[in-house]
């Protein structure tokens, strides 16, 4: 996706093909994700923007398959890292992935601490789990990745507990540990929603500078495009279950071409000056609502009947440039002044 | 029927001060509010920001009088520690609350006509019949249907359960509504029908709002004012559009220049000093002015006396040494600080 030669030149780092997510609800299996395409390059930030329910978060969940035993599957689809389809490894192969080759931090990062043990411990530990490493050297790696999310006193720091730490230093500490076996793909799933506005922009200049020193690509996940404007190379927007919407964030910002994209845009409250606030109308369908045509339709300025007749596929529009609109060609949809 | 804003006064703190005494041994108290005065206008709305730990919704949690403070708390005038048992109970009545999470605050097994109806029940005459004439109506001023009123809160989606909430606060017609991040829960697209609602509201019934909320764009676009809290001190307090046209104090200009512009090409330009290090631990706040251990203007006055609330150019109040007389008095010779600052102090 990257314009870059040399980053597209090689192969991509993670590729996701045709992903369908179903889960298990009391009425058998229900597709909650469907049709789901990305691509992260080495060295480079995809944002997968979406409100709550738009699939975001089970898409990332899928490609670790990180789902409670039985309650969640891939239907259908490829997730290709580093040359392996992830979708044909068994349990005990992929468990060599989840958090060696691919790093994952969360919101909270207070409850994915073990609070009775040392941060220096728990980083140890990661790195034991993973590798044959002495327990010295294991506490040095530690030591250095914590150096390596700017965290002061890092020798002192290690022997204190979670708790000791303040929110914006714990989600370093979770970084820090993602790290620890130095992934070359770290998925961040809205890493910085419980944080302070002073606080995350200290974290997201810290994920901008890893990405670019450790040629980690990042998944990132948000709700936010304000986070999406600030670190993000490429963008893909998901609604009701489904990519709507996919390009470079340069691209997306100063030219939407899915409605759905431009009215998140109008819709956001800005900082820099005060206009009426943008209302779209009615709110997104859960999995068991979604239409059999656009699933946007309901809520879209610009629907026609013929919207509501199918399902939409992506249009291609160059350059890895998507829209699921059947009126892409013809909307001028308006972007950021 | 417009209800303007107007200078009757329907809220006004005075020194508040809320202290916590966490439990264990060796543990310090905490002065999580440390004497800070609000006014609050009918119809008008304040808005509370700042970060976490900042003290803003225990100042919400006081003015509502859950917890414990020390000051003044007056309603419609009166002091409301004066106040008989009767005036007092009349008084809640008045000041009404809506919370981040509808959920939490709406009673699952309870429909959600009964939950609305319940301060009817403990502030009102109005029999059943009336109660539920008055619950229907309520619904559809939040627009909702009246049909709403038998079903659970988990039939509702996030958005339709704040609105619920807002019924229920709106209920007994109450001068004040305590809104404590209430529409921090929800997507963008649910947010702005929620926020659309609470400003028609304002207008339609003049309700004032005191609304605390940790999203500065969102509060750009409905406050009336803005006052900014840190480590449970106000810093600056002005009107909406002053304040974030000129914002003065060193901690609101590290505020608002964090906040991200949904614009890659302006956001990525910005190259504002961002704050370094963390809170500092509430129970051992520095001495002086608390922000002193982040500020880039921080001066050696600045660690010895508490800045005290002086009016700001635009209206309002800022508490900072460089708008203070010790400062001004101490170096005569250099240019004023006030040019000085919003020279290089913009946000973008």
């Amino acid at each position: 996706m990257s314009a870059v030669p040399t980053a597209s030149d090689r192969l991509p780092l993670l590729e996701v093909e045709g992903l369908e997510v179903q889960f298990r609800g009391s009425s058998g299996w229900t597709t909650v994700v469907t049709d789901v395409a990305l691509r992260v390059d080495h060295g480079s930030v995809l944002g997968l923007v979406g409100e709550s329910g738009s699939g975001k978060s089970v898409t990332c969940a899928s490609i670790l398959r990180l789902f409670p035993a039985g309650s969640g599957r891939i239907a259908a689809g490829r997730i290709v890292f580093n040359g392996t389809d992830l979708t044909t490894l068994g349990e005990r192969q992929l468990n060599r992935v989840r958090g060696r080759d691919i790093g994952m931090i969360f919101q909270e990062p207070m409850t994915s601490l073990n609070p009775v043990l040392t941060v220096g411990e728990q980083i140890a530990e990661v790195v034991r789990r993973h590798g044959k490493v002495g327990r010295q050297a294991a506490r040095a790696r530690a030591r250095e990745v914590l150096d390596l999310v700017r965290i002061p006193n890092a020798a002192t720091r290690m022997r204190q507990y979670p708790h000791e730490f303040s929110g914006g230093m714990r989600q370093r500490v979770m970084i820090a540990m993602s790290l620890a076996t130095s992934p070359s793909l770290l998925i961040a799933d809205e890493p910085t929603t419980a944080l302070d506005v002073t606080i995350q922009v200290q974290i997201l200049d810290l994920l901008k500078d890893l990405a670019a020193e450790l040629e980690m690509g990042i998944l990132l996940v948000t709700h936010d495009l304000g986070v999406v404007a600030d670190m993000c190379d490429d963008v893909v927007v998901m609604y009701g279950g489904q990519v709507v919407e996919t390009g470079s964030c340069a691209e997306i910002f100063a030219e939407p071409r899915h409605p759905y994209t431009a009215d998140l845009m109008r819709a956001r409250p800005s900082i820099e000056g005060r206009q009426e606030l943008y209302v779209i109308p009615g709110r997104p369908p859960t999995p068991l609502e979604w239409p059999g045509g656009c699933r946007f339709a309901a809520r879209c300025r610009h629907r026609i009947e013929d919207c509501e007749a199918a399902p939409v596929d992506l249009h291609h529009l160059g350059d890895d440039r998507l829209s699921r609109c059947i009126r892409v060609s013809e909307l001028e949809l308006g972007g950021v002044r | 029927m417009n209800v303007e804003t107007t200078d009757r006064e329907v809220l006004r703190v005075r020194g508040l001060t809320v202290t916590f005494h966490p439990k264990g041994r060796r543990k310090a108290p905490v002065q999580a509010v440390r004497g800070i005065d609000l006014v609050l206008h009918q119809g008008e709305t304040l808005s509370v920001v700042g970060e976490s730990g900042c003290g803003k919704s225990t100042t919400a949690r006081a003015v509502l009088g859950l917890v414990k403070a020390a000051g003044e708390i007056e309603l419609m005038g009166r002091r409301f520690d004066q106040m008989s048992p009767r005036e007092k109970t009349r008084a809640r009545a008045d000041i009404q609350m809506v919370f981040q999470d509808p959920y939490s605050s709406l009673d699952p097994s309870q429909r959600v006509g009964v939950s609305i109806a319940e301060p009817l029940e403990v502030h009102t005459d109005l029999d059943a019949k009336q109660r539920r004439a008055r619950v229907e109506e309520l619904l559809e001023t939040v627009g909702l249907s009246a049909e709403h009123a038998d079903r659970f809160p988990h039939d509702f989606s996030g958005g339709q359960r704040q609105r619920i909430a807002i019924a229920r606060a709106l209920a007994c017609s109450p001068s004040i509504v305590v809104a404590d991040e209430a529409v921090s829960a929800l997507d963008v697209s649910t947010q702005n029908q929620v926020l659309k609602l609470l400003e028609e509201l304002s207008s339609s019934l003049g309700v004032a709002y005191l609304f605390i909320s940790h999203d500065l764009a969102v509060v750009r676009h409905i406050s009336d004012r803005v006052a900014v809290m840190y480590l449970g001190t106000l810093v600056e307090e002005a009107a909406a559009d002053a304040l974030f046209a000129q914002p003065l104090h060193p901690y609101t200009q590290a505020l608002l220049s964090s906040v991200l512009v949904a614009d890659p090409a302006r956001q990525r330009q910005r190259t504002d000093a961002r704050l370094s290090g963390d809170l500092p631990d509430p129970s051992n706040p520095p001495s002086g002015c608390v922000f002193r251990t982040r500020c880039p203007h921080a001066m050696e006055v600045c660690s010895r006396e508490v800045p005290v609330p002086v009016p700001r150019s635009g209206g309002g109040t800022v508490a900072c040494h460089l708008f203070t007389e010790a400062h001004e008095g101490a170096d005569p010779g250099e240019p004023s600080p006030t040019d000085n600052l919003t020279a290089n102090g913009s946000t973008r």
